[in-house]
């Protein structure tokens, strides 16, 4: 075996860690190192995640192992679903960070905030490439202490109490996952995900401690995967600063939940484990239900980003629902939604963010003829949330598509109902705020724009990352049968690992 | 066996013995000199952890006389590595205290006070380093007692030491508690005496018969560990005199000096039969503790009082898990083991941080520590790392001890253990994060005082923290040391 192999993983872990380390030392008002820093880890660790996805495409294996205790080790393993995660964080790392430095020019404590966001990733890269529950739960339980420092980082008082609720939910749903893990742990030792069926040797003697270990699991991760009623932490977070909200939403905390159920079903249990158990039904109406839930209470926000967060409620549901429908086809629409809605809701908040900062405006009442005043910003987030309405051939149709297939050929029609039902609500809460922005005439003259900022929105820091993301969310279901897309690679997870 | 090399069994006692008489001889404030020794010691105590963990147990007469007459010391995987984590906690504690007394001076008339306080705390310090360790390589249980009072009352005279009111008071308190546990102790040593006829601790042991005599005397020695040792409900006389302290005298007593004691208590009580019959006793006691002591430590209004108030809800877990060595192949005494040392250093990284911004700020009231962490991050990080291992999150020492305990529990059908210690470790999120949520509050200092506190204080928090952290990671050879028995 060669050994750059085993060093890939490590050194794409150090390329966050390393420059967030340094950047809590530097002082405040060294500007260039930090932002030369961050860019520079960024970019060297989306070049090293290339290098792997190539790798792995090639058959080569990748993995670390530490040992932790006598019987369990820490284990690094780059499999294709991990590559998904990891490519999708570290693209999106890198853009927030452009989005950041610019958003946070000339506030306080930028030190911290940098040092702490690379250590958010890292730790996000870490829950990816998990190759054991063990080592899931030691990066799940990191990422609520690294994320932590940023939600409260605005140090008001609404931003403390938000840090004690998301502590609250977060901290006990470390404890049941860690009690879950625990349990498993005492039952059968340690579990790898490369090794599916460890568990279905237990299932005579021990049906009953199993179902109830997959409850203890699924609610553990369920609290960051925000699965109705776990995700009352959600909305009150979105005190935190626009590009935390946009990493939170779509990068780390809460696809850290989703990513934590597709590994529990199906590498963990395994779908035909989990269907023999009768688990797979109640997955399916809770996450049905989160689905309709959060678009209803999405719809009666009047705030733009706790509209945004309940949107996210409802959409990162859509990654459970294609799990526990658990056939091929459904597997794709849930597991490609896991990029689909990183992409359009990352460029939904970065937009929220610009208008927030450039205009003052928070509420949706208040958005009368901001396209004019930010066409580049509002055409952003008009494709994002036609995406997330699902208008063909935008990414979120393909999530759903695939999702309506998988549902039609296990026999589950009514499920489709469930999908228009949701697509409809997404229209009535999305709809709305374009037409305002576009079509309706504003309350007062818009302050005009401040300085030679190359763009008529705001910095183009602050522009080109939601451009950016917007166009690439209308390009992945462009392109979505084309070799490169999401969906392409979500098509040879599929077939590698969970195919009929 | 004796080995001729195992003389190094000596060292880590007699070294901070020679030490204490040295800096007690000394005219000025003895910081050279203690530093000195406190190096020697932790590198004659790390020595002997390596030397058990390559070769196995290590045992040594004093001046080859053998027992009954003579002294003899034993070091198995347990003793060894207490002693090797007490080498850790001491060195960071010492470097520590170097910075300390030198910050304190500010040049006017209250510094004459404060030297002489330095002047007592080396030879003090080194004396409870010396007993400590002699306490946990004695093979006997006459030497043990002397071991024992040593202890308490160089503990008792670090703790009356920053003279303030409410410090004399809990020393005098701390006094008589500990001169009340050392008599019960002493009582049951004369009962083991008379009924097996030796001071030998491994043959007293293996000797337990369940006859009234012993009974009694188990009894006696262990309500006089238990006294010292603070666990709930014995723990009334621990918040005020850890708290009131000088900074690194806490770290001291709640990192290292409470472990002695407790150590003394697995000694006795980790025969099996005892524990299938009464194991449950200490576990109950501790449950209350880990529940109380989170109650009250969340109520507190001053840092230094609710980092007390967590050493004695930690000390609850200490005893909870005494029901899981009753099955000797589990890893029961893994994780209590494992548990012990990642509270001392978590802890003593703690106290040490916790003195740092009572040394700045000139008080420790938790709402008003906002903005501490920009003057100084170093001992803040301390801080909050010392208080994630405590809460048992990973990567530290805490998250695998609460690991080994949950799992141990749960493999030998233990629900309400595994129980306790999960929503245990919830109730101390709750109370670390009331002052971490303080300390890590990103308000802004109006202006920026000149800071008193020396690096080398910040950091040596900081390095005790970190090796909380890093026995998150390394268990294997921890428990590989314990392993020798």
């Amino acid at each position: 075996m060669m050994v750059w192999q085993n060093w890939l993983l490590v050194a794409i872990l150090l390329s966050s860690m390393v420059p967030g380390l340094i950047i809590f030392s530097l002082a405040e008002s060294n500007r260039s190192w930090r932002t030369a820093l961050n860019i520079l880890g960024a970019t060297v660790k989306m070049i090293l995640v290339l290098v792997m996805i190539v790798g792995i495409y090639q058959g080569q294996r990748f993995a670390v192992h530490l040992r932790l205790l006598p019987d369990i080790e820490l284990v690094l393993r780059a499999d294709p679903l991990s590559a998904l995660f990891v490519a999708l964080s570290s693209l999106l790392w890198l853009l927030t960070t452009i989005y950041a430095i610019a958003y946070l020019e000339d506030s306080p404590n930028r030190s911290h905030f940098f040092g702490y966001f690379s250590l958010c990733v890292t730790v996000t890269i870490g829950i990816a490439l998990a190759g054991n529950l063990l080592t899931f739960l030691f990066f799940f339980e990191m990422l609520t202490l690294t994320t932590y420092p940023l939600v409260i980082h605005r140090g008001t008082p609404e931003a403390m109490a938000a840090g004690r609720v998301y502590l609250l939910y977060t901290l006990s749903g470390g404890l049941l996952l860690f009690f879950g893990v625990a349990w498993l742990h005492a039952l059968v030792g340690q579990i790898d995900f490369s090794r599916q069926g460890l568990l279905i040797p237990l299932l005579a003697e021990h049906r009953l401690s199993l179902i109830l270990i997959f409850a203890v699991l699924i609610a553990g991760v369920g609290v960051k995967g925000a699965l109705v009623p776990l995700h009352g932490w959600l909305p009150r977070a979105m005190v935190a600063p626009a590009p935390v909200s946009a990493l939170l939403h779509a990068v780390a905390v809460v696809k850290a939940g989703a990513f934590g159920i597709m590994r529990i079903v199906l590498d963990v249990y395994g779908l035909p484990l989990t269907g023999e158990l009768g688990l797979l039904m109640p997955l399916l109406l809770l996450a049905a239900i989160t689905i309709i839930y959060g678009s209803l209470l999405a719809l009666c926000q009047d705030n733009l980003k706790r509209r945004l967060a309940y949107s996210t409620v409802s959409q990162v549901s859509y990654i459970a629902l294609g799990i526990s429908i658990g056939n091929p086809l459904a597997i794709m629409g849930g597991m490609v939604h896991l990029v689909h809605q990183g992409i359009m809701k990352i460029t939904l908040f970065f937009c929220a963010g610009n208008i927030a900062e450039t205009l003052k405006i928070h509420d949706i009442s208040g958005m009368n003829g901001v396209g004019r005043r930010m066409p580049l910003t509002m055409g952003a987030f008009t494709l994002a949330a036609m995406g997330m309405i699902g208008l063909p051939p935008m990414a979120g149709f393909v999530s759903k598509w695939y999702l309506g297939l998988g549902a039609i050929d296990q026999g589950m029609e009514w499920l489709i109902a469930v999908l228009v039902l949701s697509t409809l609500l997404n229209a009535a809460y999305f709809l709305p705020i374009i037409h305002r922005a576009w079509f309706k005439e504003p309350a007062q003259p818009w302050p005009a724009a401040s300085g030679p900022t190359g763009f008529r929105d705001c910095h183009w820091m602050l522009v080109a990352p939601p451009v950016f993301t917007a166009l690439l969310s209308l390009l992945v279901g462009l392109l979505a049968n084309s070799g490169l897309s999401p969906l392409a690679w979500v098509r040879f997870i599929v077939a590698t690992r969970y195919g009929p | 066996m004796i080995s001729p090399s195992s003389s190094w069994l000596i060292w880590p006692i007699i070294a901070p013995l020679m030490g204490a008489v040295l800096c007690f001889l000394s005219g000025k404030p003895p910081r050279r000199t203690g530093l000195f020794f406190a190096v020697l010691t932790s590198g004659a105590s790390l020595v002997l952890g390596w030397q058990v963990l390559a070769r196995g147990i290590e045992s040594y007469a004093m001046g080859a006389w053998r027992p009954p007459l003579g002294i003899s010391l034993r070091a198995d995987g347990a003793a060894a590595l207490m002693v090797t984590m007490t080498a850790v906690t001491g060195l960071a504690v010492s470097i520590y205290s170097g910075g300390y007394f030198q910050s304190r001076l500010t040049g006017d008339d209250r510094d004459r006070c404060r030297l002489a306080q330095e002047q007592s705390f080396w030879p003090l310090w080194l004396l409870l380093w010396g007993a400590l360790n002699g306490l946990f390589l004695s093979g006997d249980v006459f030497n043990i007692y002397i071991c024992l009072e040593l202890v308490a009352l160089s503990s008792v005279g670090l703790t009356a030491l920053s003279g303030k009111p409410p410090s004399l008071v809990a020393a005098m308190r701390y006094l008589l508690v500990s001169l009340l546990g050392s008599l019960s102790f002493l009582l049951g040593v004369g009962f083991f005496y008379k009924t097996c006829g030796t001071l030998e601790l491994a043959a007293i042991i293996s000797a337990l018969t369940p006859t009234p005599p012993v009974i009694m005397a188990l009894a006696l020695v262990s309500a006089g560990l238990l006294l010292k040792t603070a666990l709930f409900p014995f723990h009334f006389w621990l918040p005020p005199a850890h708290a009131n302290a000088l900074s690194p005298v806490s770290a001291i007593l709640s990192g290292l000096v409470i472990k002695g004691t407790w150590y003394l208590f697995y000694r006795f009580w980790q025969e099996e039969i005892l524990l299938a019959a009464v194991g449950a006793v200490p576990a109950i006691l501790g449950g209350g503790a880990i529940a109380w002591g989170a109650f009250q430590a969340f109520s507190q209004q001053r840092l230094k009082m609710l980092v007390a108030y967590s050493t004695v809800a930690q000390i609850g877990y200490l005893f909870v898990a005494f029901p899981l060595l009753a099955d000797p192949a589990g890893m029961g005494g893994g994780a209590f083991f494992y548990f012990a040392i990642s509270h001392s250093f978590a802890k003593g990284a703690m106290f040490l941080a916790a003195g740092t911004f009572l040394l700045q700020m000139g008080h420790d009231r938790i709402d008003d520590l906002a903005g501490v962490r920009q003057l100084m991050p170093v001992s803040s990080f301390a801080f909050a790392l010392g208080g994630l291992s405590l809460m048992g999150l990973p990567p530290s020492g805490g998250f695998i001890a609460k690991y080994l305990y949950v799992t141990t529990a749960i493999g030998q059908g233990r629900w309400w253990l595994a129980l306790i210690v999960v929503l245990g470790s919830g109730l101390t999120a709750a109370y670390v994060f009331r002052a971490v949520a303080a300390i890590l509050s990103p308000r802004l200092l109006a202006e920026r005082p000149q800071l008193m506190v020396a690096a080398s204080m910040q950091w040596s928090a900081l390095a005790l923290a970190l090796m909380a952290m890093l026995l998150g990671i390394i268990a294997p050879l921890p428990l590989a040391l314990m392993g020798v028995k």
